[in-house]
């Protein structure tokens, strides 16, 4: 369960900036993007998402063009830093919501939910209401739901900024099983260079409004030649 | 909160500051209610007129309608500032006295002569009119010819007139159909209901409900077509004249225990009934003068409804039966 | 996360707020109750009492769910259409009824939906027999949804833009249909606040007079607070005045403790205050829905007031403005709405800062507990108290003061301030809320406190609530006639005052003239109160 992302000359204007991405993603990897603030790495998972609509150029996901789709008709699944749950709903109904948009729930789909959050080691809470969870159980929650929604895209925007640094390599962990398991294509926007070692196959980095590099983790980490990037991976 | 008071103090020390400066001369204070006082009213020109002769100043206080004016002598008691009061109506008579705050004038008032046998030792009349159905000459042709006809007319055609319970002219009209039917008043209502549009708290409400067109007939004063035909040279809005008798509203002034110079309040009574005062009245107030004035009226209240017949319940009757009477009309007005 | 300091302090705000209340109530009743009334001796309570008591509750009840159920798809529509032309301006008119006096409003309806009003006229030419009667209980309802469904619409507005992004995000992304969206997004987000705003509406429909006398069409629909006019104004009987009130505030106390009773979802708001945008609602179908919506509350609203403007613009319009009374009266009016504005938001701010302080304790005790539940109530509950009771009571009180007029100004802006107080807490304690959830603890760790904390931290962001909240009480005490009408005289003459008095001499054409400056200077006032808002959509 993974396709391919594709960013054919997509171009985009936000306020006095215009974006301009190219790149081809390989189904199944792990992709972490990076860059400095505003450089534009949620902008292109919002375009992937489908938050924004690309001015010129086409997105392709698994072959298919999606450029003009509503969010909801392509095959992505999303985890934001925060507010990815519904606080006035309980844990069950956040992670079923992700399955059935209007809840409508087989008992073999109640029964992948409650698996679901045991997955993430949350078992038993379904009628817990997120607030009072700590931040990392909530990213947990988040997961389950990506767990369930078996969309072959994953999309992560800095979704352990927010937590303290050995919860966020517990998370990682965590991530990478749930990889390990669906197999599905993962994009992260991640600020950490060592979130880049531990997690990512590729990594894409982002200076002023295009992508300058996409490669391999091993090759990104070893590039001298990139004051930028130099900059960033020192930290 | 603290710096609340102390807004609070500085507002009211500022006020007082004005008025004392104001209060230097030899002043008298009269409580009216505003119109009376409004740049178009007989306010200015009575003050002009009588500051010319007392050199005084002549302080006028106004409140929203007569009904305010008794509230508020009521509520200030001894301690009240004013001298005189004007614009109480026959109706409120008997509780103003019952405050026992006023004083018989003394004076000799052979000269006023308003219709419907007024006679009172403390109240000097100003101004009366006579109650009327107000209606729009273009929206009816036939109006009304009495109560009667009104109360068992066309309920398509409607009314619009005022709640009793917090308006003069509301209660005048109770008392009216009291006069005339006397204790079979309450199936008057009844009937009289299914042509009242709505009941509005004021004059002011009826009135601009009747302007705006939206309902052909209003209660009013037989007096209110003067205002159009002098005003406006519209004869659109004319009063209709009842076979029965008009129900009268006179205005009163009444002279204070607490006045502190009796002698100028009591001038200023005596002017209230002289022509320098009374030639304003009509076109100001709208209201008919109680004594002779020194030229004729206008043409206008020439055209006016003049009833033949009046009628005016004694204040005593009226306090006394009030309560009673209003609670008749609500049961015959929330009947479905 | 407060120290113990600005824990005390806090509290001492709210027990000024709360004692300088009690005490201006307090006064005024017992002032009444003290007056020796003489022969009285009546029933407080007769079978009409309990007549009218039953059609003040069945109207007010009737009014509250119309409001709100025109005032929901209103507010979601708006809501899913940031872009929507005019849209700001809709909002703005949205906070005009408010600043009407109500009977220009009135006037402004009768000439719409009155017996010549366009919509009779409308369904004559189309045949319809038996026209649309507004006097009765149509009427009444028909004014009060004029009244109060934008102020319905903007508060549940308020309430859907505070949430998160991300729920957009995620509500599209998850592929919900408008029913699921409303299900589990929109439907949460203003259950919130729907006991409050339907609390608020049901009283102020409750202690409704001018609407429900000129539209009523008779004394079958009256409310209590006629009553408790009449026992002050004709009969001049305290006792009885004060019975009533009190049956007033009882009564609707108990209906607004039962509606907030019903369950509320937790609060998650959009605490970093990132511009939201909707990717939901982009089927034709949908725009055409949010788009009749919207233009049909539109024409609901504006109709009225172009009925409004349609006299006043009859009218001498230069003259009237250059009249030294206009300009006399303006400034009075300003003056008033000022410090009442203020004095209104000050003590909601004290308010809100105690409840908070409570909720910031550990442990509250009992006593906390039920203080803060004190404040909250009676911020509410202060709508209930007639102004004729009040105004009557201090009246009393200063009158062995001497000339109680010196003390009118005052008292009306104390008047005006406790009536706002409501629709200002409304305001004030969601915006207070979300500003303490973003900031609190990173101020009490980087020990900010005092004035640095206040110009620094706390007003920043908190002006444009605080402004709207502002140009909110503001604008309803630039309408109040009621508690000018109890002391009003020669030396103080407000704008609605001014217009009452042209309409109470034959001058109908000056008044409605009048009633569209004052209705003009509402809108500047709104737009103020909108200002801060024009500029956060553009960011976006």
């Amino acid at each position: 369960m993974s396709e391919s992302v594709v960013l054919d000359n997509v171009e985009l204007a936000l306020g006095a900036k215009t974006f301009r991405f190219n790149c081809a993603i390989k189904p199944g990897t792990i992709t972490a993007v990076t860059g400095s603030s505003g450089s534009g790495k949620s902008t292109l998972l919002n375009l992937i998402a489908g938050f924004e609509t690309a001015y010129s150029g086409r997105i392709l996901i698994g072959g298919r063009d999606v450029t003009l789709r509503h969010p909801s008709e392509r095959p992505v699944s999303l985890v934001f830093q925060d507010n990815n749950l519904f606080a006035h709903l309980d844990l069950f109904t956040n992670v079923g919501l992700g399955i059935h948009p209007a809840l409508k729930l087989s008992g073999e789909n109640r029964q992948a939910v409650s698996d679901a959050l045991s997955w993430v080691g949350l078992d038993g809470l379904e009628k817990r209401l997120p607030g009072t969870l700590s931040g990392g159980e909530r990213q947990r929650v988040a997961f389950a739901r990506a767990l369930v929604r078996r969309k072959p895209v994953l999309l992560l925007d800095e979704p352990f900024a927010a937590l303290d640094p050995g919860l966020r390599q517990s998370m990682a962990q965590l991530l990478l099983d749930m990889h390990g398991q669906t197999g599905n294509t993962v994009l992260i926007v991640t600020h950490d260079p060592n979130e880049v070692r531990r997690l990512a196959d590729k990594a894409i980095f982002i200076d002023r409004e295009t992508i300058l590099l996409h490669a391999p983790v091993d090759e990104f980490v070893r590039r001298d030649d990139l004051p930028s990037l130099a900059q960033f991976l020192e930290g | 909160m603290r710096g609340f008071i102390i807004s609070l103090l500085a507002a009211a020390a500022a006020f007082s500051v004005a008025t004392h400066a104001l209060a230097q001369e030899k002043t008298l204070t009269v409580y009216t209610y505003e119109s009376f006082t409004a740049e178009w009213g007989p306010g200015p020109k009575v003050k002009e007129a009588f500051e010319k002769t007392c050199a005084c100043r002549v302080d006028f206080v106004s409140v929203s309608d007569g009904v305010a004016l008794l509230t508020r002598l009521r509520l200030e008691g001894e301690n009240s500032k004013a001298d005189l009061v004007l614009g109480l109506d026959t109706n409120l008579i008997s509780e103003a006295k019952a405050i026992g705050l006023f004083e018989p004038h003394g004076l000799d008032m052979a000269a006023v002569d308003v219709p419907g046998d007024y006679s009172d030792d403390t109240f000097i009349p100003y101004d009366y009119g006579h109650f009327g159905v107000v209606y729009d000459t273009k929206a009816i042709k036939n109006p009304p010819k009495s109560l009667k006809e009104l109360v068992e007319g066309d309920p398509s055609q409607k009314i619009v007139i005022q709640d009793p319970r917090t308006s003069t002219p509301g209660l005048g009209l109770l008392l009216w159909i009291r006069s005339v039917y006397g204790d079979e008043a309450p199936e008057a209502w009844a009937k009289l209901k299914k042509r009242v549009l709505t009941v509005t708290p004021g004059w002011s409400e009826a009135y601009g409900l009747f302007t705006k067109g939206e309902v052909p007939m209003v209660l009013s004063y037989t007096t209110s077509p003067a205002y159009h035909m002098v005003e406006e040279k519209s004869d659109q809005y004319q009063a209709a004249a009842f076979s029965e008798g008009h129900y009268i509203q006179i205005e009163v002034a009444g002279l204070l225990k607490g006045a502190r110079d009796k002698d100028l309040a009591k001038d200023f009574l005596r002017f209230m009934v002289s022509p320098a005062f009374q030639d304003v009245i009509p076109t100001t107030n709208w209201m008919m003068p109680v004594t002779r004035t020194s030229e004729p009226l206008p043409e206008a209240f020439n055209k006016l409804v003049q009833p033949k017949k009046t009628f005016l319940m004694g204040s005593d009757e009226v306090a006394k039966n009030r309560q009673a009477w209003i609670n008749e009309w609500l049961a015959a007005m929330s009947l479905n | 996360m407060l120290t113990a300091a600005q824990r005390k302090w806090s509290l001492g705000w709210g027990f000024a707020a709360f004692g300088g209340i009690a005490f201006f109530v307090g006064t005024a009743i017992a002032a009444l109750l003290l007056w020796d009334s003489g022969a009285t001796g009546g029933q407080f309570f007769t079978p009409y009492t309990w007549q009218i008591l039953r059609f003040t509750l069945w109207q007010a009840t009737l009014s509250t769910i119309l409001s709100i159920l025109f005032g929901l798809p209103v507010a979601l529509a708006l809501a899913r259409r940031p872009k929507f032309p005019g849209r700001i301006w809709i909002v703005r008119l949205m906070a005009l009824p408010m600043g009407l006096p109500v009977l220009i409003g009135a006037l402004g309806l009768i000439g719409i939906w009155g017996r010549q009003g366009i919509v009779n006229a409308t369904l004559l030419t189309l045949g319809v027999e038996q026209p649309v009667s507004i006097y009765g209980l149509s009427g009444i309802l028909i004014a009060h949804v004029f009244f109060n469904m934008p102020l319905a619409a903007r508060l549940l507005l308020a309430a859907l833009e505070r949430l998160p992004a991300e729920y957009w995000l995620l509500s599209s992304s998850l592929g919900m249909k408008p029913l699921s969206v409303f299900r589990f997004v929109e439907g949460p987000a203003t259950l919130r606040v729907l006991p409050g705003v339907a609390g608020l509406i049901f009283m102020l429909c409750a202690t409704s007079f001018t609407l429900v006398l000129v539209l009523g069409g008779g004394p079958a629909a009256t409310t209590l607070e006629v009553a408790i006019y009449q026992s002050l104004r004709f009969d001049f009987d305290p006792p009885r005045a004060i019975a009533l009130s009190f049956l007033q505030i009882g009564i609707t106390a108990i209906i607004l403790a039962v509606i907030s009773t019903l369950p509320k979802p937790d609060d998650d708001e959009n605490l970093h205050g990132r511009a939201s945008r909707r990717f939901d609602g982009r089927t034709a179908g949908a725009r055409s829905w949010d788009t009749v919506i919207i233009l049909f509350a539109t024409a609901f609203l504006v109709l009225p007031l172009a009925s409004i403007v349609a006299s006043g613009i009859q009218a001498d319009l230069w003259r009237l403005f250059k009249s030294p009374a206009f300009h006399q009266a303006a400034l009075t009016s300003f003056a008033i709405a000022v410090a009442a504005g203020l004095l209104s938001v000050v003590s909601s701010v004290a308010i809100v800062v105690a409840q908070e302080a409570i909720g910031d304790m550990k442990r509250p005790g009992a006593g906390a507990r039920a203080f803060a539940a004190t404040l909250g109530g009676m911020g509410s509950l202060v709508l209930l108290v007639p102004p004729v009771v009040l105004g009557t009571g201090w009246f009393l009180t200063l009158r062995s003061l001497g000339d109680v007029n010196r003390f009118a100004p005052v008292l009306i802006v104390i008047i005006n301030a406790l009536m706002a107080l409501p629709f200002v807490m409304r305001v004030l304690s969601p915006a207070m809320a979300t500003h303490r959830r973003r900031t609190a603890r990173l101020s009490a760790s980087l020990g900010l406190s005092g004035i640095s904390k206040l110009t620094r931290i706390d007003l920043p962001p908190l002006a444009k609530p605080l402004l709207t909240a502002l140009s909110f009480a503001m604008a309803l005490s630039l309408g109040d006639l009621g508690a000018v009408a109890l002391f009003g005289s020669s030396e103080l003459t407000t704008l609605p005052w001014l217009v009452y008095s042209r309409l109470s001499s034959y001058r109908t054409n000056d008044a409605d003239g009048l009633a569209l400056l004052l209705g003009l200077f509402c809108l500047l006032l709104t737009m103020l109160g909108t200002a801060g808002r024009e500029r956060h959509q553009q960011d976006e």
